[in-house]
């Protein structure tokens, strides 16, 4: 018997930025590779959950204008992440829970109402060529599957048989922030920086920039003062990083991050504290707190 | 890479910082690029053996080396034991060398040539007679900052970067060289280019950079031909700043 052959999924609207994204690929930034992944990770491995995958399936990851995909056989799927009209051939279907779409059938996650980025997960999953054990897109290096476009095609992986996706009543989708509230632990490099600098840090009001993407949410507001000057050799960065570039404002490094970086890190979010940021629209008020 | 090389000088644990960077992370600030090669190379030799606590990533920089993913609880033990290593000095020019043929025709070549105070032909023989050691990996996945070059070689990076650097060209600036796994930006000092730029990144290889930190590499010179690839660099090396 000939295997048949694999299920597809097609774009039919790709949105403004949607992304393949699985738990990324670190352990590699020795050479130069960041982790990518997708940025709200418990969002997408709760879509996963749900669509009765395992945690590192590889999803969708929309940005604000959400997507349309119809896949070449029946797929149970979940909208999650940022919340937004969900449609199967123009009738409304649930958000956030297991949604069965026909073959053929449009699913249309739409516009964000709340939020920034959706996540679409399917059973079985997506399975484009991994690159180093990962099918995360990485946008600052090019590594993994090019951000989508319509009428590109992904291929699906196999739903696992057994149990099939779970059926919930409820579930805990957290709000996207009204105010983001980032904790930080300070170093390594905050001695580069003025007492009140520091004070501002952790004091001041901040907006998230509209300049924000996968490599950094940028910040709005008072510029941090240097209290040495000189250039820092290139260094390791770690995931949150705050990062000061020569303007002074803060940049909180998200998944695509450079693996080395010039200029100092005042300060580091946790990375439990960077969903929240994933899901903070440009002009979100912004504060840092002492972890 | 060989077994403990023997401490030739005094050791020192003096000149080691280490600064928290987080909650699962460590940077390690040593006094030199040196001493961060050393370390990183020690780093490597526990990790071997079995005598480092688990972490994710050890990524060295000029002059640190970032130990990312420390299990929760480790992080401040691990500090303090980092601060009391007694690290052997490196050795460079020991182990097997990655060997990387070259064609030294870059358009900045006159231009070193006369930083270095040579003649355009003896820069080929200068670089190539250099035992270069992988400090530090970045940039872009598979691009290699290589030491090895004694200071009075060291040429400042070009004042206006170029919008477009051809993948494989071999470029130095400060104390490193460096060659371009892919096109990209860049304000290296062009002087030549690897015959085989795709040998460099492939992520289907294991490793999938040619060049990873604490390698050993040597470029050997080969004559140029008439190939397509470097065209632009001759011509632009021979419309040159000779005038």
């Amino acid at each position: 018997m000939t295997p048949p052959p694999p299920a597809l999924l097609h774009v039919v609207r790709a949105g403004a930025l949607t992304t393949v994204q699985d738990a990324g690929r670190p352990g590699w930034a020795h050479l130069g590779v960041g982790r990518a992944g997708a940025l709200d990770a418990p969002a997408a491995r709760l879509a996963n959950r749900l669509a009765g995958n395992g945690p590192d399936a590889a999803v969708l990851e929309t940005t604000l204008t959400g997507c349309a995909v119809r896949a070449t056989r029946p797929v149970v799927a979940v909208v999650g992440g940022a919340v937004c009209r969900v449609t199967v051939d123009g009738r409304p279907a649930a958000w956030g829970l297991p949604v069965r779409v026909p073959a053929g059938a449009v699913l249309e996650a739409g516009p964000a109402l709340s939020g920034l980025r959706g996540y679409l997960a399917f059973g079985g999953g997506l399975e484009p060529r991994p690159v180093l054990g990962s099918r995360s897109a990485d946008l600052l290096s090019g590594l993994g599957p090019a951000p989508l476009r319509d009428g590109d095609t992904l291929p699906l992986g196999a739903p696992a048989h057994r149990d099939g996706p779970p059926s919930p009543d409820t579930v805990p989708w957290p709000a996207a922030p009204a105010e983001l509230v980032l904790p930080v632990h300070l170093g390594p490099r905050h001695t580069w920086f003025t007492e009140a600098a520091l004070r501002t840090l952790l004091t001041a009001g901040y907006q998230v920039s509209e300049h924000s993407n996968r490599i950094g949410l940028r910040t709005e507001g008072p510029s941090l003062e240097r209290a040495r000057t000189g250039e820092l050799p290139s260094e390791g960065m770690v995931l949150g990083a705050v990062q000061v570039p020569p303007d002074g404002r803060p940049v909180v490094f998200l998944n695509d991050h450079p693996t080395t970086g010039g200029y100092p890190v005042v300060a580091v979010v946790p990375q439990a504290a960077l969903a929240a940021a994933a899901q903070a629209v440009p002009g979100t008020p912004l504060r840092f707190v002492r972890a | 890479m060989s077994g403990p090389a023997p401490a030739r000088r005094p050791p020192e644990a003096d000149g080691v910082r280490v600064l928290p960077a987080g909650p699962r992370a460590l940077l390690v600030e040593l006094a030199g690029g040196e001493d961060a090669e050393a370390f990183h190379a020690e780093l490597l030799r526990r990790r071997e053996d079995g005598r480092l606590p688990a972490v994710t990533e050890i990524v060295p920089g000029a002059r640190t080396v970032l130990l990312d993913g420390v299990e929760a609880g480790d992080r401040d033990g691990l500090a303090r034991d980092l601060a009391s290593w007694r690290v052997p000095p490196l050795r460079r020019g020991t182990g097997d060398a990655v060997e990387i043929a070259v064609v030294y025709d870059g358009p900045d070549l006159d231009e070193v040539a006369a930083l270095w105070g040579v003649r355009a032909e003896e820069v080929a023989a200068l670089h190539s007679g250099t035992a270069f050691r992988v400090a530090f990996c970045g940039f872009t996945p598979g691009f290699g900052y290589l030491t090895g070059l004694p200071a009075h070689l060291h040429v400042p990076r070009r004042t206006t970067p170029r919008t477009k650097v051809p993948a494989g060209s071999l470029a130095l600036a400060g104390p490193y060289t460096g060659v371009y796994p892919r096109p990209s930006p860049g304000g290296w000092r062009l002087i030549g280019r690897a015959v085989d730029p795709a040998a460099l990144w492939n992520p289907g290889r294991e490793p999938a950079a040619l060049l990873t930190p604490g390698a050993e590499v040597r470029f050997v010179p080969v004559a140029g031909g008439a190939g397509g690839a470097h065209g632009a660099h001759g011509s632009s090396a021979a419309a040159g700043e000779r005038a």
